[in-house]
């Protein structure tokens, strides 16, 4: 076991634990330990923008970005959060840009802005052109830029670590233990300050525009240590990934003019958002394309997929603005978005919830208190920017918005205090972990718990949801945990041993869609991405709250959930009723 | 107002919306290394029930989860976006995720092994780090003079067109463990850094085109190129790569760019 010292350690080096490293790396020792190499996060496979009020193609402020993020979010978002979010985005983007990000370009050579769902002039009055994209790779250019920029301020990485554990004591943080893929070795970081933004759980889904890797390791991680989830039952499924694949095809083509459409040919979401229409926010589109399924409206031999039409949009506008998804279509499905549709169906996005922080990122441990030098950003937190619905484009901006934050206020967190003992045995929780997993002779497959899991989520706790689907994934979910104590793995080797790191996230995702579910099932309402056909209303006078899930360990070591409610920070907008 | 527009179906629309059930036997032949096990690589055959439709990514994983779990690679984002897993593929560079099995004549056995120029380390798993180290010695961010403007800098789109090519890499290493070159000499700065020394080269804004050319004038820089054309053969983004190496060489030549 090898021990070393940081002031500040960074989990995670998609777009916010780079924002953070930048920060941090110029302001004290860092580390970024990452299970990828940089540049293989997830960050970079969005695709549409990253909005900001820059008003570089028309009237717009970020007062509206505010409304409309609130108003995207249901009302459960933190309104002062969203506020400081839509205010710093100007210069977010602008720093992008210094930082050498090419952005497509307007007329005049300024950052050119497009369309986005529940994006809007002046309260909901119209469309408005707010995201700043580069073509539709805006994701790609964003880790790129970060990750060049790590470069030039000589960011220490280290690749292919897997941070297993959290270290604390007496309520302070300590640091943390990871596992090095190449070698099988555990090692100790203790740090001063600790930044999570580790990503998000999407995989715990079967349909998902999630990679591979996105198992949730740092909520996991926290949550076993204690550390309350924010909000995990708000999970939102994007209106149009590639039918049955979940590959993601951006909501900028929608932006850029694009049409969903029924097998009838027509254009649907005129009948569920009169003004926004096919711009409206994704969990209203979402549920549109399956009332359109359901209803016997769907494309294809089976009638479980709608179109995205983009046949009317001239070649040479999707080969500039669209050239990526354009090329997902003919790679994937062997068809021309020139001349046909695209099938589509809804796909696993992004949650909402997360590590509950405050704004300046430092982790909450209760509604109210800190854990001293612990933050986290990105969509392994939740700020709340986001609330039950995250629009379009604010998760590019809540990495470079909080990541930022984070980076600076950890960095000055550890220029200001000592570090804290290491616990006694630091490694023994990771080291007992993977022996466990090397040594056991159980007979149950990781992949076929998680093939399991992944059906029960998305049968169960999908785009509509009852008590009774809530309560049959409860079930399920308990009994593949009670299998999972079961579970082996063939490699038995210290040397890059996927399979063993494939158990350990099994284990992640399977307790985090726990406190999914069971969140879920407690909230008997209809809010945003959380939608219960048995609770079809949103209930503000009982729900207007934040759900915080806490684990709970009794004596003989089973576990448990416990939830809890945080009120919702409300500044200047009242609920209202949420139109499109 | 509604208007219908999918009422004729094109074959390939068909195609695609046909129901996945016409299976057929693949065969994977994989190269194992596994030094912890033995100090040889060895060939590996993997029989499989698949969809010619799926990815060669989706093989491996179903060899990987459903018969042989010690089988090691590396993916993650599983649709050409993250650049894990370059791979060769009937001898040739590709992506496993961006590669479909029927395009790869699944009738025989699809031979698979990992990139070559870089040490394995076990399986389909190399060393990326010489790789990365290429990448960091051209300089690849912006390089700017005095004072930052308060808003953005401006670009026309022209001035971003230039170089819009290069900057779709992703930095997977399947140009450069395709380039001969690189094989024989593991010191060549290889294809993939120079495609991002010339993302800066020729972007307008950027004020460091001296510097780089000057790393690359070095006798491992752009004239250890001999335009085989492999790697704009193998880069799974569909970059010119070899005409983005020409330019560089031509911008030393004439200092302009």
């Amino acid at each position: 076991m090898q021990i070393h010292q940081y002031d500040t350690v960074i989990v995670g080096a998609g777009g916010a634990g780079m924002r953070a490293a930048i920060e941090s790396t110029q302001r004290g020792r860092t580390a970024v330990l990452t299970k990828l190499y940089p540049t293989r996060s997830h960050t970079g496979a969005a695709q549409g923008g990253m909005c900001a009020a820059l008003a570089n193609v028309e009237e717009d402020n970020w007062e509206w970005h505010t409304f409309d993020t609130v108003k995207g979010g249901d009302y459960l978002v933190d309104q002062d959060a969203a506020e400081i979010m839509c205010k710093e985005a100007i210069d977010a983007v602008l720093d992008l840009e210094k930082m050498g990000l090419p952005f497509s370009r307007t007329d005049q050579g300024r950052i050119d802005q497009r369309r986005f769902g529940g994006h809007s002039r002046n309260h909901g009055e119209a469309p408005v052109r707010r995201s700043c994209y580069a073509a539709d790779r805006t994701g790609h250019m964003i880790l790129q830029t970060l990750f060049q920029n790590c470069v030039k301020h000589g960011v220490e990485f280290f690749n292919e670590f897997y941070v297993l554990d959290l270290l604390m004591n007496e309520g302070k943080t300590a640091g943390v233990v990871a596992y090095e893929l190449a070698t099988g070795e555990i090692h100790v970081f203790q740090a001063k300050a600790v930044v999570f933004a580790s990503g998000g759980t999407g995989k715990m889904f079967k349909v998902t525009s999630n990679a591979h890797t996105l198992t949730g390791d740092g909520q996991a991680v926290a949550y076993r240590r204690g550390l309350p989830l924010e909000d995990m039952e708000f999970f939102q499924f994007h209106p149009t990934g590639i039918w049955r694949m979940g590959i993601l095809l951006t909501e900028g083509a929608r932006g850029e003019g694009g049409i969903l459409r029924n097998k009838d040919g027509e254009r649907f979401m005129e009948r569920y958002a009169p003004v926004m229409k096919d711009l409206a926010s994704r969990d209203v589109c979402s549920r549109a394309i399956y009332s359109e399924i359901r209803e016997g409206r769907g494309c294809g031999p089976d009638g479980d997929h709608v179109y995205l039409d983009l046949t009317h949009l001239p070649p040479e506008q999707l080969d500039a603005k669209l050239p990526d998804i354009t090329e997902f279509a003919r790679t994937y499905l062997g068809i021309e978005p020139y001349t046909d549709p695209i099938p589509i169906q809804p796909t696993a996005h992004y949650g909402m919830g997360g590590i509950p922080t405050n704004v300046e990122g430092e982790v909450l441990r209760n509604n109210t208190d800190i854990v001293p030098g612990l933050y986290a950003a990105g969509e392994v937190a939740c700020v709340s920017v986001h609330g039950a619905n995250r629009l379009g484009t604010n998760s590019l901006l809540d990495i470079n918005v909080f990541g930022r934050r984070a980076g600076i206020a950890a960095a000055e967190y550890a220029d200001n205090h000592d570090y804290v003992e290491l616990p006694a045995d630091p490694g023994k929780l990771v080291q007992d972990l993977v022996d466990g997993l090397r040594e056991s002779t159980g007979t149950e497959s990781v992949s076929q718990i998680r093939k399991e899991l992944q059906e029960s989520m998305d049968t169960n706790a999908s785009v509509y949801r009852t008590g009774d689907t809530l309560k049959q994934a409860v079930a399920d979910i308990a009994g593949l945990r009670e299998r999972y104590k079961n579970v082996a793995i063939q490699d038995k080797g210290m040397r890059y041993n996927t399979d063993l790191l494939e158990a350990v996230e099994l284990g992640n995702l399977l307790d985090l869609a726990e406190v999914l579910v069971v969140s879920a099932l407690a909230r008997e309402e209809s809010r945003g991405g959380h939608f219960r056909e048995d609770f079809p209303k949103r209930d503000d006078v009982k729900f207007m709250q934040h759900t915080m899930a806490y684990q709970e360990v009794a004596e003989d070591g089973t576990t448990s959930i416990r939830l809890d409610y945080k009120p919702v920070v409300q500044t200047r907008y009242q609920p209202m009723e949420r139109k499109y | 107002m509604s208007t219908p527009t999918v009422e004729k179906h094109s074959a390939a629309l068909d195609a695609a919306e046909a129901d996945g059930t016409q299976l057929i036997t693949v065969t994977l032949r994989i190269r194992r290394f596994n030094p912890e096990e033995h100090p040889d690589p060895v060939w590996v055959d993997y029989q499989l029930q698949m969809d010619p439709k799926e990815r060669v990514l989706d093989a491996l994983n179903k060899v990987k989860w459903e018969q042989d779990g010690t089988l090691t690679y590396r993916r993650s984002c599983a649709h050409g976006i993250c650049g894990s897993d370059a791979m060769r593929i009937n001898g040739r560079n590709r992506l496993a995720c961006k590669t479909l099995l029927k395009d790869v004549n699944p009738e025989k056995p699809i031979t698979i092994e990992a990139i070559k120029g870089l040490a394995v380390l076990k399986d389909l798993i190399v060393d990326m780090d010489p790789f990365f180290q290429a990448y960091k010695d051209v300089m690849p961010f912006l390089i700017t003079k005095g004072n930052e403007p308060t808003r953005e800098r401006l670009q026309s789109q022209e001035d971003r067109e230039r170089f819009d090519d290069t900057t779709k890499c992703i930095l997977c290493a399947a140009c450069t463990s395709s380039c001969p070159v690189f094989w024989n000499d593991g010191q060549y700065f290889g294809p993939a850094a120079i495609v991002n020394a010339h993302r800066f080269i020729f972007d307008s804004r950027d004020e460091g085109a001296e510097q780089r050319l000057e790393i690359l004038n070095d006798r491992d820089g752009v004239w250890r190129c001999r335009t085989t054309f492999n790697c704009s053969e193998a880069c799974p983004r569909g970059i010119e790569v070899t005409k983005a190496i020409q330019e560089v060489k031509r911008a030393l030549v004439t200092r302009r760019f």
